[in-house]
C-alpha cells in the first residue's frame, strides 16, 4: 500500500462525550459494516466471551474512504491506562478530539489532549452532540480553539446519534492527518500498541509497522525483552480478523504469536525481524508498575482457589494485574494484588465479583511505598503490615491532579486539596463559568475517598483526572488496630501523621459499632508503634440466658444454642473475640473504594 | 427400665389467649371438657406402663387448668396416680374458695400462679384478665384453704416497664411470702401476636434492660430465696426443699411423660410430640388408639449435650466425667479464665456471671457437631 493513501487515527474524548458512538457512524459510513451486523457482531463477540472467556477485541479497524485506508486505532481512554493510551497515540499520526457540546472540555479531554500532543499527532477537534437542546457548539468551539490554537471555525460540528456531519469528519481525516512516512526499505520495525491474549493462539499483538515490513512464518523478535516467535498469522482487523501474506510500514495490524505467556511481549516493545534486524528500537517502551495496592480476600475460605484461578485468568490479558499470595489472621488467605489506579482496581474487583462470581472483601487501598531502612537499605512496601516500624525515610507517590469545576466550586475543591496535603500549581479559566485547577497530591490521599469527596462536594460537576509525578518524602505513620490487644492486620493503614488521629478514632469508633458484645470487655484501639491514640470499648454482655425451658421446649432450645453456636463459627477470630465478617466489610467499605470515573 | 417418675398432664383451656403464649391453648369449647379429661384419662391407660410405679410428680399445665369445671376436675384429679408433689397451675381469676378447698381436697399440694405483673397497665397491655388484687385474692384464698406452697409467675422486659415498675412488682410478689418464685423475661416468641405488635419495642429496650435479670436475683436472693435454676428461686425454709421437683426431672435430664394434646414425653433415648389438634387427639383416643405424633430420636450425643445445656441451669454441680464427650476442652479452659464456668474435683459449675450469661456459655461449652457418641451397652 501507498504510504500516501495511509492514515492512521484515534478518537479520544472524555468518558461519555460519543467516542464510541462516532466510531459506530464511522464503520457504519464506511460499508466497514451494516447496522444489521454491527449488532450480530457485538452478539457473535458475547457468544465466544462465553464460550472461551475471551474475545479477541478489534483494537485497530481499517476501512476505506475515498482512494484511502483508515486505520481507527482503540484507546482504553483512561489515565490508569495512560501508558497504553499514549501507546496507541504513538501508532497514529493524529487523532479526533471529541468534546461533548453540552458538557465542554473535561479533565479526561485535557489529559487526552495533552497525551496526543506529546506524542506529536495532528488534533482535529470534533464537537458532539450538537442535537441536544443544552448544546452550546459556540461557546465549546472557543474552549477547544483556546486549548489547542487554532480558530473556532476549524472545530467540527456533528451528532454522532443522528450522523449528522460525520461524513466531513472522515475528509478532515484525510485532509488533515498526515500521511505515515516510515522507511519502507530500512529494517523492519513494529510497535507493539496493544495486546490481547486467545487460550488456542496465545498473544495476539496489535502492532503498527513504522518500517519494513513483515510476512508471514518470518522469524520475529520483541527487542526489549528478547523474546522470538514465528508468527502464526499476520493481518488486520476489517473488522473482523482478515489474515494477509505482509504488512508494510505505515500500516496497522496483528500478529498471531503463538506465545503462551503475556508476560513475554509487553506493549510498548518494538518488533523487529531476526534475520534483519532494526539497530534500534522504537522509543517509549518503559515497564509499568502498579502503584495502588489492595489485599483480596475471599468471604468464604474455601473459594481461595477459585480466587486464585480468576486471577490467574485475568492476568492472561492485562499485564499490568499484579498479585501475590498474603496471609492474614483476621481474614485468611487471599492475595496482596497490584493495580495500576483505583479504576484498574474497580475493574478487576467488579470482573472477579461478576465475571467469577467470587464474594470479595478488599482492604483498604494502599499505595506503593520507596522506604529507607536504617540499614540504608531501600525497600518497595505495598503491604502496610509490612512497612518497617525503625526506618529512616518513606517516600511516597505524588501525582498532578487536574480538576475542572465550574468557578463557584473552587472553594470547595481547594479545601478538599488542602485538606488532602495538596500543593497548589496552578489555576485556569477554560472559559468564563469553568476552571481548572492544578496540584500536586499525594497519590496515597487520593486511593482513599477522594473521588467520592470531590463529587459531593461539587454536586457532581467536577472531572477529575491524574498524572504520577513521582516520589517524595513524607511524614508517614503506621496506625494499627488492635482489637482485645490483638492487631488486626487488614487493617493496618499508613497515613500522613496529621490524620493518624482523626482515622484512628474514626475506625475504633466504627468497629465498635460493628463488633457484637462479648462474654467480656473488648478493647478496640488504634496505635502507632505502641503509641494508642484512640481507645474504645464493647462491653461485656450481662445477661444471656434462655428465658425459660421445661420439657415442652428442650429441643426448641437446643436448637437455638446450635444455632447460636454456628452463627459464631461464620466469624473470624482476633485472639479471643469472634468478629463478624461484617464488621471488617463495613470499617474496610467506608474507607476503601476510590468511585469510578 | 425402671419407668418415668414424673408426669406431665396438658389442659388446653383458656378463657382467652394472652397475647405473649405460644403454648398450646383453646379458648371456648367449654363441652369438650368433659371429653378431653375422659380421653386424657384413655391417653395414660394406654401409656401406664412407662410410667414408674411410684412417681415423684405430677404437674397440670395449661392453658388453665384450673378452668375445667368442678366436676371435670375432680374426675381428672382422682384418675392421675399418686405422686410426692401434684402442682397445679392457676390463674388468679379462676381461684374461689370453692376451688381452692377441692384442689387441697384432691390432694393438690402445690398451686403455680400466674400472676405476671402487679401493675395494671402491664397487666393490660399482656392481654392478662386478672388485676393486681385478683392476684393478692387467690392467693389468700388458696392459703386459707390450707395451701402450703404456692409459687408466683412473674414476668419482666414487658414494654413500657421501667425498673421501678419491676421493684414495685417484686416488692408485691415478697410481701405474699410465695415458697417459690418463677421469673421470666417476656419472649416475643414469633408467631405470637404480641412479637407482632411489640417485637421492635422490645428488641429495642433489649440492652437497656440488660441487667434486670441481675437485679432480679440480687432483689431475690437478698430476700432469702435460693436461685436454683435460672428462672426460678425457691423460698429458704429449714426443714423444707421448696424447689420445684417436676421441673428438676426436666434438668436434671430424668424421663417424664406428658399427656394431653401438645404435651411433649422423653423416655429411653426417644422424644416425642402429641399432635397440638383437638378433634385429631379425641378421635383417635375414642377408639383407643395412639393420637398422631411428632418423634425425635436422642442419639447419646444428643442426650449429653441437654444434659449440660439442662444441667448448667441449675446451682448444682454437673458430673465432668458424665458429660465428657459433649465439653469443648478449649472452651472450657477459655470460660474458666473468663471466671464464668468454675471446675472443681470433678465437677462443673456456672459462677455467678457464668449463669447470667448461661445461654452463650453452654453454647459455646457443648460440642455441636462431634460425631455421635456410641452408646454404652
Amino acid at each position: 500500500m501507498d504510504q500516501s493513501k495511509i492514515r492512521n487515527f484515534s478518537i479520544i474524548a472524555h468518558i461519555d462525550h460519543g467516542k464510541s458512538t462516532l466510531a459506530d457512524r464511522i464503520l457504519e459510513l464506511t460499508h466497514a459494516v451494516s447496522k444489521r451486523e454491527m449488532r450480530e457482531q457485538v452478539l457473535d463477540s458475547m457468544e465466544l466471551e462465553r464460550e472461551r472467556g475471551i474475545t479477541i477485541k478489534a483494537q485497530a479497524v481499517r476501512v476505506q474512504w475515498k482512494g484511502h485506508e483508515l486505520n481507527l486505532i482503540d484507546t482504553p481512554g483512561h489515565v490508569d491506562f495512560s501508558y497504553e493510551v499514549s501507546r496507541s497515540l504513538q501508532a497514529c499520526e493524529g487523532a479526533l478530539l471529541v468534546v461533548d457540546a453540552a458538557q465542554g472540555i473535561e479533565a479526561q479531554t485535557l489529559a487526552n489532549a495533552y497525551l496526543a500532543i506529546e506524542n506529536d499527532l495532528e488534533i482535529v477537534p470534533v464537537l458532539n452532540k450538537i442535537d441536544l437542546p443544552q448544546a452550546d457548539p459556540e461557546g465549546t468551539a472557543i474552549e477547544v480553539s483556546h486549548l489547542l490554537g487554532g480558530a473556532p471555525e476549524q472545530v467540527l460540528a456533528i451528532s454522532a446519534k443522528t450522523g449528522q456531519g460525520v461524513e466531513p469528519v472522515l475528509d478532515a481525516v484525510i485532509e488533515r492527518i498526515p500521511a505515515p512516512t516510515g522507511d519502507l526499505d530500512a529494517p523492519a520495525r513494529a510497535l507493539v500498541f496493544d495486546s490481547s491474549y486467545d487460550q488456542y493462539r496465545g498473544v495476539v499483538a496489535f502492532v503498527r509497522m513504522i518500517d519494513g515490513s513483515f510476512s508471514r512464518r518470518q522469524a520475529l523478535k520483541a527487542m526489549a525483552l528478547g523474546t522470538e516467535f514465528e508468527p502464526e498469522e499476520i493481518g488486520f482487523f476489517g473488522p473482523g480478523m482478515r489474515p494477509v501474506e505482509t504488512l508494510g510500514a505505515g500500516e496497522v495490524g496483528y500478529l498471531v504469536t503463538g506465545l503462551k505467556d503475556v508476560a513475554r511481549l509487553r506493549v510498548g516493545d518494538t518488533i523487529t525481524t531476526v534475520a534483519g534486524p532494526a539497530s534500534a528500537p522504537l522509543p517509549g517502551y518503559k515497564e509499568v508498575k502498579p502503584m495502588v495496592f489492595a489485599g483480596l480476600f475471599p468471604t468464604e475460605s474455601d473459594a481461595y482457589p477459585e480466587l486464585r484461578e480468576a486471577l490467574e485468568k485475568l492476568k492472561l490479558n492485562d499485564a499490568a494485574l499484579l498479585y501475590e499470595p498474603e496471609t492474614s489472621q483476621a481474614l485468611g488467605f487471599g492475595f496482596r494484588c497490584g493495580f495500576l489506579g483505583l479504576l484498574h482496581m474497580e475493574i478487576v474487583r467488579e470482573r472477579l465479583e461478576r465475571e467469577f462470581d467470587l464474594d470479595l472483601l478488599v482492604t483498604a487501598p494502599n499505595v506503593a511505598y520507596r522506604v529507607k531502612t536504617l540499614g540504608g537499605a531501600e525497600l518497595e512496601v505495598h503491604n502496610p503490615a509490612e512497612m518497617p516500624d525503625e526506618r529512616e525515610e518513606v517516600l511516597e507517590p505524588y501525582i498532578k491532579a487536574t480538576v475542572i469545576v465550574p468557578k463557584d466550586f473552587v472553594g470547595s475543591v481547594m479545601e478538599l486539596c488542602n485538606e488532602r496535603r495538596g500543593r497548589f500549581d496552578h489555576m485556569e479559566y477554560l472559559s468564563e463559568q469553568r476552571v481548572m485547577l492544578i496540584y500536586e497530591l499525594p497519590l496515597g490521599e487520593i486511593v482513599l475517598d477522594f473521588y467520592d469527596q470531590l463529587k459531593s462536594r461539587t454536586r457532581g460537576y467536577a472531572s477529575f483526572d491524574y498524572d504520577l509525578s513521582g516520589f517524595r518524602p513524607g511524614e508517614l505513620v503506621r496506625v494499627d488496630i488492635l482489637v482485645g490487644g490483638e492487631p488486626v492486620d487488614a487493617l493496618s493503614l499508613i497515613l500522613h501523621k496529621d490524620r493518624a488521629y482523626d482515622t484512628g478514632r474514626l475506625l475504633v469508633e466504627r468497629l465498635r459499632k460493628e463488633i457484637p458484645r462479648q462474654m467480656f470487655d473488648v478493647p478496640i484501639q488504634a496505635a502507632i508503634g505502641s503509641r494508642v491514640i484512640a481507645r474504645e470499648t464493647v462491653k461485656a454482655k450481662r445477661k444471656d440466658v434462655l428465658a425459660k425451658c421445661y420439657g415442652g421446649d428442650i429441643s426448641r432450645k437446643r436448637k437455638l444454642l446450635e444455632k447460636q453456636k454456628k452463627g459464631k463459627k461464620r466469624m473470624k477470630q482476633v485472639g479471643s473475640v469472634e468478629v463478624p465478617q461484617e464488621a471488617f466489610l463495613a470499617v474496610l467499605k467506608l474507607d476503601g473504594g476510590g468511585g469510578k470515573k | 427400665m425402671s419407668g418415668a417418675r414424673h408426669l406431665y398432664v396438658h389442659i388446653p383451656f383458656c378463657v382467652s389467649r394472652c397475647d405473649y403464649c405460644d403454648f398450646v391453648s383453646l379458648t371456648g369449647q367449654r363441652d369438650q371438657q368433659a371429653r378431653y379429661v375422659e380421653v386424657l384419662l384413655a391417653e395414660l391407660e394406654l401409656e401406664r406402663e412407662l410410667l414408674a410405679p411410684e412417681l415423684d410428680s405430677v404437674y397440670l399445665g395449661g392453658g388453665t387448668p384450673t378452668l375445667l369445671e368442678a366436676a371435670a376436675l375432680r374426675c381428672l384429679l382422682d384418675g392421675l396416680p399418686a405422686a410426692a408433689e401434684l402442682t397445679v397451675e392457676a390463674n388468679p381469676e379462676t381461684v374461689t374458695p370453692e376451688l381452692a378447698g377441692a384442689l387441697v381436697e384432691a390432694g393438690v399440694n402445690r398451686v403455680s400462679l400466674g400472676a405476671q405483673s402487679f401493675q395494671p397497665r402491664l397487666l393490660e397491655l399482656l392481654g392478662r384478665r386478672a388485676g393486681p388484687d385478683d392476684v393478692r385474692r387467690a392467693f389468700r384464698l388458696l392459703r386459707e384453704a390450707g395451701m402450703e406452697n404456692i409459687s408466683l409467675d412473674l414476668l419482666y422486659g414487658i414494654p413500657g416497664q421501667s425498673r421501678r415498675d419491676l421493684n414495685a412488682d417484686l416488692g408485691a410478689a415478697l410481701t405474699l411470702a410465695p415458697e417459690h418464685l418463677s421469673c421470666y423475661e417476656l419472649e416475643a416468641k414469633s408467631g405470637t401476636r404480641f412479637a407482632h405488635e411489640h417485637g421492635a419495642e422490645l428488641a429495642a429496650q433489649s440492652e437497656a434492660l440488660e441487667d434486670h435479670l441481675e437485679h432480679v436475683v440480687e432483689r431475690l436472693t437478698g430476700s432469702g430465696y435460693r436461685w436454683y435454676e435460672t428462672a426460678n428461686f425457691a423460698r429458704g425454709e429449714p426443714g423444707r426443699d421448696l424447689r420445684s421437683f417436676h421441673n428438676l426431672g426436666y434438668w436434671r435430664g430424668h424421663d417424664y411423660l406428658g399427656i394431653g394434646i401438645g404435651a411433649v414425653s422423653t423416655l429411653s433415648g426417644c422424644r416425642w410430640k402429641n399432635a397440638p389438634s383437638l378433634p385429631h387427639y379425641l378421635e383417635a383416643l375414642e377408639r383407643k388408639a395412639r393420637p398422631p405424633r411428632e418423634t425425635e430420636a436422642l442419639d447419646e450425643a444428643t442426650k449429653l449435650r441437654e444434659r449440660v445445656m439442662l444441667g448448667l441451669r441449675l446451682d448444682e454441680p454437673v458430673e465432668i466425667a458424665e458429660v465428657e464427650a459433649a465439653l469443648d476442652r478449649d472452651a472450657l479452659a477459655r470460660l474458666s479464665d473468663l471466671g464464668l464456668v468454675l471446675v472443681e474435683g470433678g465437677m462443673l459449675t456456672l459462677s455467678s456471671r457464668g449463669r447470667m450469661l448461661g445461654g452463650a456459655v453452654s453454647a459455646e461449652l457443648i460440642v455441636w457437631d462431634a460425631e455421635p457418641v456410641l452408646a454404652g451397652t
